[in-house]
């Protein structure tokens, strides 16, 4: 067979019918990957909230304060914390994180959702404020309680050796997200009761919002109790 | 034409990261680790393999003129086809490579490949073209991501050969790169003159 000719038909039509068949096959792919690419976000989303929670047996829809996300946790009618996205600039781009806290506001544990790190530096950050090694574990802390910046700026965390910058950004978003789940406490001590939990689920909703009511009353007890006397973890 | 030599070509004589030296961006962006190296080779000859295959089968059917336009449009496509099954079953490679999976539709490998063998000869030869350059581009890369791994980190393929605190973080980073790269292409050259 000879070469087609460059005639502006030929042109015209072959162009057409080549990008048709692209986006068909493009089409038909998309279908198919729709499912498993969803399955695997969700997958990657339950795993970190398995990872930042105690553990619990039921979650919340979703809410929204101050424009992050925040799941609420409850184990049987329990509430057992909270856990809440957040996001800040890092160094190479947007850190995303996941904080869990637990019903007293101590951080349980995070998961890096998204980074884009020096590697070797930066990207230490996934383990690096869960490792027990003098001051830059921030499990079991609450940022309202110790200093939450890094060492350098005079605070109570160590940075990344090398990874100030990345290390701010994340300790940006760690106090980011505590800012948000200290506002849902406030808001539901007024209203009483979450409005989800009630929704979520009729049966239980007296004892969901009496126990609701209790624990959130210790915990502001608590909060006021500890914010008077400034701790040092040094 | 002699199917192995076409094969071979591209492994080692016409190797595109050695001795070519085409597709740098994504050599050098991708390459922090053996893995990522590797995973960046197999998707860049996966798409040079079916884009050489179509673009041989319809070589003439596309107008000279139309001839640039219509090799990108096959290109992107498997690019996206590609991204797209990455994303859904394999998401943790899909996410360290990042950007450098779409820009795999400009990686002048593949453009040129196209250009210069599958516009020219049969499907078949076309190929085994396609396979052996990606095959020559994945070992470029992961032989440079090994490298850059076991330098800068102590690992490789996450496998711990010396403790971390003694790498030179440099070979991470960009700038070993580009230092790694150098090294390696001198040595190629080195046993290839010997060779000859």
């Amino acid at each position: 067979m000879k070469q087609l000719k460059s005639s502006f038909l030929n042109m015209a039509v072959v162009l057409t019918v080549i990008t048709l068949i692209a986006a068909g096959a493009l089409a038909s792919m998309y279908t198919l990957t729709e499912e498993p690419i969803r399955l695997a976000k969700e997958q990657k989303k339950e795993q970190a909230l398995k990872d930042v929670l105690l553990p619990y047996t039921r979650l919340d829809e979703p809410d929204t304060i101050n424009g992050l996300a925040i799941v609420r946790a409850y184990n049987g009618d329990t509430f057992v914390g909270a856990a809440v996205e957040s996001s800040a600039n890092g160094f190479g781009g947007t850190i995303k994180v996941m904080v869990g806290f637990n019903q007293d506001g101590k951080i349980v544990n995070y998961s890096v959702l998204e980074q884009s790190e020096t590697p070797g530096l930066g990207t230490k950050m996934v383990d690096w404020f869960k490792t027990k090694k003098g001051n830059q574990d921030i499990r079991q802390l609450n940022p309202s309680e110790v200093n939450f910046t890094v060492n350098k700026d005079g605070g109570d965390i160590d940075a990344i050796t090398a990874a100030t910058i990345s290390s701010r950004a994340f300790l940006k978003a760690v106090s980011d997200a505590y800012a948000v789940y200290a506002e849902q406490h406030a808001a539901d001590g007024t209203s009483g009761a979450s409005p989800q939990a009630a929704t979520m689920n009729p049966d239980s909703l007296a004892v969901d919002s009496t126990l609701l009511k209790d624990t959130i009353t210790v915990v502001e007890k608590s909060i006021v109790k500890t914010n008077s006397k400034p701790l040092k973890r040094r | 034409m002699n199917y192995l030599k076409t094969f071979t070509n591209g492994l080692l004589k016409e190797n595109p990261t050695f001795v070519l030296l085409l597709g740098m961006c994504p050599t050098l962006g991708t390459t922090t680790s053996g893995m990522n190296g590797l995973g960046m080779g197999l998707a860049t000859a996966f798409v040079l393999i079916c884009s050489n295959i179509v673009i041989s089968i319809l070589k003439r059917l596309i107008p000279d003129k139309v001839h640039i336009p219509a090799y990108i449009v096959i290109i992107a496509t498997f690019v996206t086809i590609l991204q797209m099954v990455m994303e859904a079953y394999m998401p943790a490679l899909y996410e360290s490579l990042g950007l450098f999976i779409p820009l795999i539709v400009v990686n002048c490998i593949v453009l040129g490949r196209a250009e210069s063998f599958a516009a020219k000869n049969n499907p078949f030869a076309s190929f085994l073209d396609g396979a052996g350059i990606g095959l020559g581009f994945t070992f470029a890369l992961t032989l440079l991501g090994s490298v850059r791994e076991l330098l800068g980190t102590g690992n490789i393929f996450s496998f711990r050969l010396f403790p971390e605190n003694y790498g030179m973080l440099i070979f991470v980073l960009a700038p070993g790169a580009f230092i790694a790269l150098g090294y390696l292409i001198a040595i190629i050259n080195k046993l290839k003159s010997k060779n000859a």
